[in-house]
């Protein structure tokens, strides 16, 4: 019996995928946020958005091993991050502004190397995990099941989007990021602080990954190589999103996550991760023709 | 410059060892050289490795060293650091080789080392018996000079495999009907599990109705999982070093999927038990060795005597690593003794008819140097601990299959226990 013939006799499975989907693309969906702020307002690619939920999950894992609940543990983690994301700034991001895209790609990525290394030193390359002790939620007589962990993460990833956008919208910072974004030298001239909107730009996304690297933990695990797979999954959903798009991003998340199940369940594994980044090529086409034909083209 | 040094030292240690036995004559030595990962990713396995070295040599070297004709020789272990890299292995054997003359070789850590260094010592024609390069590949080669102690890793679960045919058949279960379930991270040690699981169950004539292999970055088996729900297999195995064995107890537990058996390769080392209690309960982990089997060899007894002599010499319970690293040192003392002689060609022949019983278990190596005496352990989870279910003769418990359902155990109905 085919793969999709047992999807198609037993109906329920398609509620699983699904919702495995979406509440596994919200936190690719998290990490997505911080990399879609930094690209947006400062043109970086980050390619060490991985390593920083690396690091926020190891953050949260050894604050647990001190007796810090990991519920205590991902803010009092975001909070170091945050700090960490400004010393960072200062130390190499700040240089990398107003230069062209591969020099900040080349940068991240030597920092990525960096914290990967330093991690597998100081914490070796055992996979650490935290648990939750959280149950995990049965229906339709066991035939869909959801670890709790998974909703709380879906949970943040919501509630950090909006905090997000009404952050961006409301507050004096917030303005100053947007209007930075859309023309840097028009903020600097209008009093504007661009420095410091960078440095709580690219400090805010380390939180934002630190937060993320905890829940990490706890719904799988965290070794120091990890990143990467971060790293790939927030740079496609930011694309498939489009610059600029906040809200987009958990619906891109959602999204992906779902169409990788699917490709999981039918094609089989191998085919899951291969299978995303055909999608995405075909998004990036067909979104070529589209704005084409309306005379725009993609930023 | 080196040769001076190596000599001084050689002659220094020789020196002091004879000083402190107390023996008339100063011992002959044989010098065995070893390429350990002692920094690097494979630095905890690789200070395993050394350990165990140094603690064979040092009890063969306690009861009289090895016989070579009418005369006493000594062991002795050179070693280099290769940084867990395959280039500076292959680099420091062949100093060891060409620069140091040590006699013979002992195995790096990891298969991708040993499969560095091999060429070398067959271009040298030097004896090498190694006990942690597990991967098939490593057989195919040809190599004449090249000896493992240890199961290839297409074995790790093949005894699982054929815990569920002896289960089916005492359910009157025809074993044709059994369905397995594989899911393996796409790199070669986990391929050859694989392909160990699929030629048993060929055997049997089971069928194969998942075959995932996942991405190495992949993170997440849920899609997997989900369909392992719905075909309802009666086994899922699952290898993909720790990451495979955290992930597949993690998951199945959360998605609560019920396989009467869960296999699992790199249970002890992914620390299940620690990480995850109860819900680590009833998996079947594949390993080389274990602490409580009760081969014996005159050097070390048995394995609980050999565990706590390694507990007493370094403070810690030695993992499998250890063991196989001692039993290679013992399978050249017994091959030296054999051969009467030091000369290469002949003591690799000598090897080559090994048939030695020690604590990690028999030694008899095939012409493509396998160790085909040996058989894998099993382990079942237990009660939160790992008891040896296969083979039967060492077992201390017997294997609990079915599993209870998830159900069950969250009620904590007691199910099958001894």
């Amino acid at each position: 019996m085919s793969n999709l013939e047992v999807l198609a006799s037993a109906p329920i499975l398609v509620v699983q995928l699904v919702v495995n989907g979406i509440l596994v693309g919200a936190i690719f969906a998290l990490v997505a946020y911080g990399m879609a702020l930094v690209w947006g307002v400062m043109n970086i690619i980050n390619v060490a958005q991985g390593e920083l939920v690396m690091v926020g999950g190891y953050a949260v894992f050894y604050l647990d091993r001190a007796g810090v609940h990991p519920w205590l543990g991902i803010p009092i983690a975001a909070v170091a991050m945050y700090v960490f994301g400004l010393l960072l700034y200062r130390g190499v991001i700040r240089r990398l502004v107003d230069r062209d895209m591969f020099v900040s790609i080349l940068a991240t990525f030597g920092i990525s190397i960096l914290l990967q290394q330093l991690a597998n030193q100081l914490f070796g390359a055992d996979i650490r995990t935290l648990s939750t002790n959280l149950p995990s939620l049965s229906f339709a007589e066991g035939h869909v099941s959801i670890a709790s962990i998974r909703i709380v993460a879906f949970a943040a990833a919501v509630l950090v989007g909006v905090a997000l956008v009404v952050f961006l919208h409301r507050s004096r910072m917030g303005r100053a990021i947007r209007a930075t974004a859309q023309n840097a030298r028009a903020a600097r001239v209008l009093g504007i602080d661009t420095d410091s909107v960078y440095a709580t730009t690219f400090a805010l996304n380390c939180a934002i990954c630190g937060a993320a690297g905890g829940i990490v933990a706890m719904t799988w695990f965290v070794q120091p190589y990890l990143g990467l797979t971060y790293t790939l999954r927030s740079f496609m959903i930011v694309i498939a999103a489009g610059l600029g798009n906040l809200p987009g991003v958990i619906v891109a998340g959602s999204g992906l996550g779902v169409l990788e199940e699917f490709a999981g369940f039918v094609l089989g594994a191998e085919y899951q991760t291969a299978f995303i980044f055909i999608v995405l090529v075909a998004l990036l086409v067909g979104r070529n023709l589209v704005l084409a034909r309306q005379r725009k083209y993609l930023a | 410059m080196i040769r001076t040094q190596s000599f001084v030292a050689a002659t220094l240690a020789a020196a002091m060892l004879g000083a402190g036995c107390g023996m008339a004559n100063a011992a002959d030595e044989i010098v065995l050289g070893a390429a350990v990962s002692l920094t690097g990713k494979y630095s905890v396995n690789g200070k395993n490795t050394q350990d165990g070295y140094n603690l064979a040599v040092k009890v063969i070297n306690d009861k009289g060293g090895v016989k070579v004709g009418d005369k006493q020789y000594r062991l002795k272990v050179v070693y280099y650091d290769d940084e867990s890299t395959s280039a500076r292995g292959a680099q420091l054997v062949e100093r060891l080789i060409d620069q140091d003359h040590v006699n013979f070789i002992l195995g790096p850590y990891s298969s991708a080392l040993t499969k560095a260094i091999a060429p070398i010592t067959e271009k040298y024609r030097v004896p090498m018996v190694e006990g942690n390069g597990a991967d098939r590949g490593l057989f195919t080669q040809g190599y004449k000079y090249m000896f493992a102690v240890l199961n290839t890793s297409d074995y790790y679960l093949r005894a699982a495999v054929n815990i569920l045919a002896e289960e089916a058949k005492k359910a009157g279960r025809d074993p044709k009907s059994i369905k397995i379930a594989i899911a393996i991270e796409n790199d070669n040690f986990s391929q050859d599990v694989r392909d160990g699981i699929v030629e048993d169950a060929k055997k049997y004539g089971m069928q194969i109705v998942v075959d995932d292999k996942l991405p190495a970055d992949l993170n997440d088996m849920t899609a997997t999982l989900t369909k392992v729900k719905a075909l309802k297999p009666d086994a899922l195995m699952i290898s993909g070093h720790e990451k495979g064995a955290v992930l597949g107890i993690r998951q199945v537990a959360q998605q609560k999927v019920y396989v009467p058996m869960l296999a699992l390769t790199h249970c002890d080392s992914a620390q299940i038990t620690e990480k995850f209690g109860k819900e680590s309960d009833y998996a079947f982990c594949g390993s080389q060795w274990d602490a409580s089997l009760t081969y014996t060899d005159p050097w070390f007894g048995n394995s609980k005597n050999y565990a706590e002599m390694f507990k007493k010499t370094y403070n810690y319970e030695p993992p499998y690593q250890a063991a196989e690293s001692t039993a290679s040192v013992e399978v050249f003392a017994d091959a030296i003794a054999r051969a009467g002689s030091l000369d290469r060609d002949k003591v690799r022949d000598a090897l080559a008819k090994t048939d030695l019983m020690t604590f990690y278990g028999p030694v008899k190596f095939d012409e493509t140097g396998k160790n085909v005496a040996k058989s894998m352990v099993m382990y079942q989870v237990q009660k939160e601990d790992y008891v040896v279910v296969a083979p039967s003769k060492w077992a201390t418990a017997k294997p609990i299959y079915p599993a209870p359902s998830w159900a069950q155990r969250e009620s904590g109905t007691k199910v099958g226990q001894k």
